[in-house]
């Protein structure tokens, strides 16, 4: 624990000092230094505006993050364990995830408008899929021995699904949020840039028109910040929920 | 409880004991492949019936239509006078691959059997525990399948199955995966076993010497399709001391009868 956390601040520290370093040389003028960088986003925290960013921004992302995890999950179970909804719904998801995006946008904007709806398909879109497709390539390949196992033991179909399927399915399922939860906060920043500036998206085109780079630079490193925090609560949420998870089996 | 059906005639000699599963002109097969071909076997209570054949001859598969986790083409298993239409409480099987939850403790692995069947965790617990001190793992309750041997792992298995107190234990090459000393070992364990639990052992085995030093009954599978070639009961084996077995001539004898009745087979 206090090894791993010490790499991750010696990382923290060489990202920081090369940032400094690019700022000062400069690399360009519109790449502010780290020290200007942080000092815009403490005025922005205290003058508030950094919260008020948030409070907007936050409402696609959480929903859509929020939403994407249940559905997806549940979608991925499904497919996994019926080769008949995999047929129906399979497709639909590996499109998903190679579609471009950008391209999508004005028609989700015709369908539904400039409101917080597009926003949230724009999340949906880039979290789903990913959550959708590992759930399911999880489920679809659980050992067959231990379904078996199971069933001489007298397990009925819903103790082969909680007691095996899902835990075994788990460490992949969690990957699959990982990966889900980064492209959804991507989805709701650039949401915001792409269909109405709002929030966190607001401050990084504002920040830009106004050649206040620091500022721009603020708000995107808040937003990693936020991104790298929720993912490591993602983390403890699969120690407490899977203790065996950490516990290196998948070697064996 | 039922008595012996009539359709023994493959049989070398008459069982004094009571029948406690029997498999009744079972088939099997697998799209093209016949794996089994109308065998019709009886398998005494309390007592062990080994399985041996060639690789590929349908033990396994018989053991899992016995089980109820595979369904025969045609035929039927009779467990205590029932016939069998699915996984029962009367059988436990097991794995020659362990099946063990990696994500478990061996205490829940133990404990999974009654888990499923509903008992309370405490009470189930308790059972484990004592299922595991038998089979020489006390201690290792809070370890992973994946801190342990092969040997300590089959052992678990072994400990699950024996937990639900089944009337009928299924063993697919149990000790397929464990030394030759922890094989000869685990072979003595199983002996004590017979004698001490009434219940009836079904072992699948490829050694013929284990086959002749574990059993009451031993059935030699011709190849595919397979059916009983023949029976062989080593019962004068089982009063004699278990140290001096290796060298009896009797079990030498036994082996080598089996050996000759195999060996046209191997080419
Ligand atoms: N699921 C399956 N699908 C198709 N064929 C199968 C399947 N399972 C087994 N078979 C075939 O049935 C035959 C019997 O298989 P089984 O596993 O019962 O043999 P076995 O006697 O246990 O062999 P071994 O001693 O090597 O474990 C084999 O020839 C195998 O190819
Ligand atoms: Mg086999």
């Amino acid at each position: 624990m206090t090894r791993s956390f010490a790499l991750k601040l010696l990382s923290a520290l060489l990202v920081f000092g090369a940032w400094e370093i690019a700022g000062r040389i400069p690399v360009s003028y519109a790449f502010p230094t780290f020290f200007d960088s942080m000092s815009a986003l403490f005025r922005m925290a205290f003058d508030g505006s950094l919260f008020v960013a948030y409070a907007e921004t936050l409402k696609p992302l959480v929903l859509g993050v929020a939403i994407s995890a249940f559905i997806g999950i549940a979608l991925g179970l499904w497919i996994g364990l019926s080769s008949w909804f995999d047929w129906l719904f399979s497709p639909i998801f590996v499109v998903m995830q190679a579609a471009p995006l950008a391209a999508l946008i004005p028609l989700l904007v015709m369908a539904y408008g400039i409101g917080l709806t597009s926003k949230v398909f724009v999340v949906c879109i880039m979290a789903m899929p990913v959550i959708v497709l590992n759930t399911a390539g999880a489920v679809r390949n659980t050992p067959q021995n231990l379904k078996a196992m199971s069933h001489s033991f007298l397990a009925t179909d819903r103790d082969v699904l909680l007691k095996v399927i899902i835990p075994a399915a788990s460490p992949l399922i969690f990957s699959g949020l990982r990966l889900g939860v980064s492209a959804g906060f991507i989805g709701a920043i650039l949401s915001e840039l792409k269909i109405t500036p709002t929030g966190v998206g607001d401050i990084i085109t504002f920040s830009r028109s106004i050649a206040d780079y620091p500022s721009m630079y603020a708000a995107i490193f808040s937003i990693i910040l936020l991104a790298v925090l929720f993912l490591n609560l993602l983390e403890k949420i699969e120690i407490t929920l899977f203790e065996g998870n950490v516990r290196g089996y998948a070697s064996d | 409880m039922v008595m012996p059906q009539t359709d023994a005639a493959f049989r070398t000699d008459a069982v004094p004991a009571e029948v406690a599963v029997s498999a009744r002109n079972i088939s099997k097969t697998y799209g093209e492949v016949e794996a089994l071909k109308n065998l019709s076997l009886e398998f005494p209570r309390g007592q062990l019936t080994s399985l041996l054949g060639p690789s590929g001859c349908g033990k396994t598969t018989l053991l899992k239509i016995i089980a109820g986790l595979l369904e025969p083409t045609s035929g039927e298993i009779v467990v205590n006078g029932k016939p069998v239409k699915g996984p029962g409480p009367d059988r436990a099987f097991v794995f020659q691959d362990f099946a063990l939850l990696p994500w478990a403790n061996v205490l829940r692995n133990v404990a999974f059997g009654l888990e499923l069947r509903g008992v309370a965790k405490s009470e189930r617990e308790d059972i484990a525990e004592k299922y595991i001190k038998e089979v020489g793992l006390a201690g290792f309750e809070k370890s992973f399948p994946h801190e342990l041997s092969g040997g300590m792992r089959q052992r678990v298995g072994l400990a699950r199955a024996l937990s639900v107190d089944a009337d009928v234990l299924l063993m697919d090459e149990p000790f397929s995966a464990v030394d030759e000393q922890t094989r000869r070992k685990f072979q003595e364990d199983l002996l004590n076993l017979v004698k001490h639990e009434n219940k009836t052992f079904i072992f699948v085995t490829h050694s013929i010497e284990e086959a002749v030093y574990v059993s009451d009954q031993i059935a030699i599978l011709l190849p595919r399709p397979s059916r009983v070639s023949e029976i062989i009961r080593p019962t004068g084996l089982r009063d004699k001391d278990v140290d001096m077995l290796r060298r009896d001539p009797e079990y030498l004898d036994i082996v080598d009868q089996i050996w000759a009745s195999l060996r046209s087979y191997v080419e």
